[in-house]
């Protein structure tokens, strides 16, 4: 047993009694409007004294408070590469689209990650690929190429997701921890089901289907494709057959429901980190849950910005990791 | 004095030595560990502190138990009185055999225990209303350090010089 981590474990456990129970989030969504909600946040200390009353300042606030502990637990943060690829790969969209259609939207990148906005379009513009991780040069260049020549971004869009689902599922393939290889496996398998579920809705082709879907252990690419091209009662009998049952009950329901189920069965699979006291799985599930408090959180201020009924912001909420 | 006419001495030595070594190692390795998750929730949350301060020293007791079984043996040998005991091989080696059981449980308990109360630790930064609860965990390894400092206790005072 290592006791590498125990400092860190012991510091998330402290950490993880201000994370919001379900219960909390009942009280948010039973907050009358969507400036008493703000008050409800501050009230729980999220932001900080420069975000008042500015829900986007203090979801973005938080979610560097989730990497400034990280950084103070002294953890390698390869360890944590997995859940930071789809960002650094959507800057890698965000700054082929901006380069290739020339529109400009300083907006769209995310800054905490190993490339930000500035490099990325800076290596895009000069079409230094080589300057980019392994994992992305190759699919960098194809997907500047297919936009510059074919205009098509939906297919450069499928093309850079595909890369990630990859670059996170052999990530998780090469990780020591059990956490990451969990979290890789459910991460890649949950999206191959929106994937399928999508393009059920929209009628698109196997071959389309299975250039977005990303191989895994627990779905097979080839028969959820075959599933969702015969139609919604075969994509829910193949998976009736997995360990994604639940989910297709969910996409019985609605929608929402399966896009709820989608996240919770993250939590689910992060879940027994609760009780590990010596691995770095406990720091990894805390990163997960923060990510998904904050999900939620904007779930809610936005269904209260839109005045939507309790009822129907209820229905979106994801499942608490405490 | 050569060592090889005082080979029961030289055994008998290191038998204490065993015992406060091995015992000690185990504890410091313990509340090394336990101290660890200690500062962990002290750096979140230093309201915890006397409680978690209780269970980073839980692990130290075996050190103690060492130094007890070594001064038991010192005392039996003469050193402690300034006029050591005339022990033949035999003798020196039955107190050797007699500290070991303080000493290796000693160590293995300690480790444990820490590791124990660092757990138990976690319990505390989530819930401290159950405390007493989680000072059970790592309590009932120290039932096993008890049971082997009562053997080496035992033997050594037994065993006749």
């Amino acid at each position: 047993m290592s006791e590498q981590y125990t400092y860190a474990v012991a510091r998330i456990r402290a950490l993880e009694v201000s994370l919001f129970s379900n219960s909390t989030i009942d009280q948010l969504i039973a907050c009358q409007n969507y400036q008493q909600c703000l008050q409800f946040l501050e009230e729980k200390g999220w932001g900080s004294a420069d975000t008042s009353k500015d829900a986007e300042a203090i979801l973005t606030r938080e979610e560097e408070k989730i990497w400034e502990v990280v950084k103070e637990l002294s953890i390698d943060m390869e360890n944590f590469a997995v859940l930071s690829y789809p960002k650094l790969f959507h800057n890698l969209k965000a700054a082929i689209k901006e380069v290739c259609t020339e529109e400009k939207n300083r907006h769209i990148f995310y800054d905490d990650v190993a490339i930000g906005g500035e490099e990325m379009l800076e290596i895009v513009r000069e079409k230094a690929f080589t300057r980019l991780p392994d994992y992305m040069q190759h699919v960098a260049a194809e997907a500047y190429d297919t936009l510059l020549h074919t205009r098509d971004g939906q297919l450069c869009d499928v093309m850079i997701d595909r890369a990630t689902l990859d670059a996170v599922y052999a990530a998780g393939k090469a990780s020591k921890a059990q956490i990451i290889r969990d979290y890789a496996e459910s991460t890649v398998a949950v999206a191959d089901i929106k994937i399928a579920v999508r393009s059920q809705k929209t009628a698109k082709s196997i071959e389309f289907m299975k250039r977005a879907m990303a191989e895994c252990d627990s779905v097979s690419v080839d028969q959820l494709s075959k599933a969702a091209l015969a139609g919604k009662e075969a994509l829910r009998d193949y998976l009736m057959g997995t360990a994604y049952a639940e989910g297709a009950q969910a996409l019985l329901e609605s929608p929402s429901a399966f896009e709820r189920w989608c996240d919770n069965k993250i939590i689910q699979t992060i879940s027994p980190q609760k009780y590990n006291a010596f691995t770095i799985g406990p720091v990894i599930a805390y990163v997960i849950a923060r990510q998904n408090e904050i999900k939620t959180v904007r779930i809610i201020l936005s269904g209260k910005l839109n005045d939507l009924p309790d009822d129907s912001i209820r229905e979106r909420v994801r499942e608490m990791y405490v | 004095m050569s060592i090889w006419s005082n080979l029961g001495l030289v055994y008998a030595l290191l038998g204490a030595a065993v015992a406060v070594f091995l015992a000690g190692a185990g504890s410091a390795i313990g509340v090394g560990i336990a101290g660890q998750a200690a500062s962990g929730v002290v750096t979140e949350d230093p309201s915890k502190f006397a409680k978690v301060l209780i269970m980073q020293l839980l692990p130290g007791t075996q050190g103690i138990y060492g130094l007890l079984v070594g001064f038991i043996t010192l005392s039996k040998i003469g050193l402690l009185g300034g006029g050591a005991a005339d022990l033949d091989p035999k003798t020196g080696l039955l107190i050797l055999a007699a500290c070991l059981p303080i000493g290796i449980v000693g160590l293995i308990s300690g480790k444990a225990q820490g590791q124990t109360a660092a757990a138990a630790i976690g319990i505390v930064a989530k819930k401290p209303e159950q405390f007493g609860k989680a000072m059970l965990f790592p309590a009932m390894v120290e039932t096993y350090a008890i049971l082997a400092l009562l053997i080496s206790i035992l033997a050594v005072t037994a065993i006749q010089v």
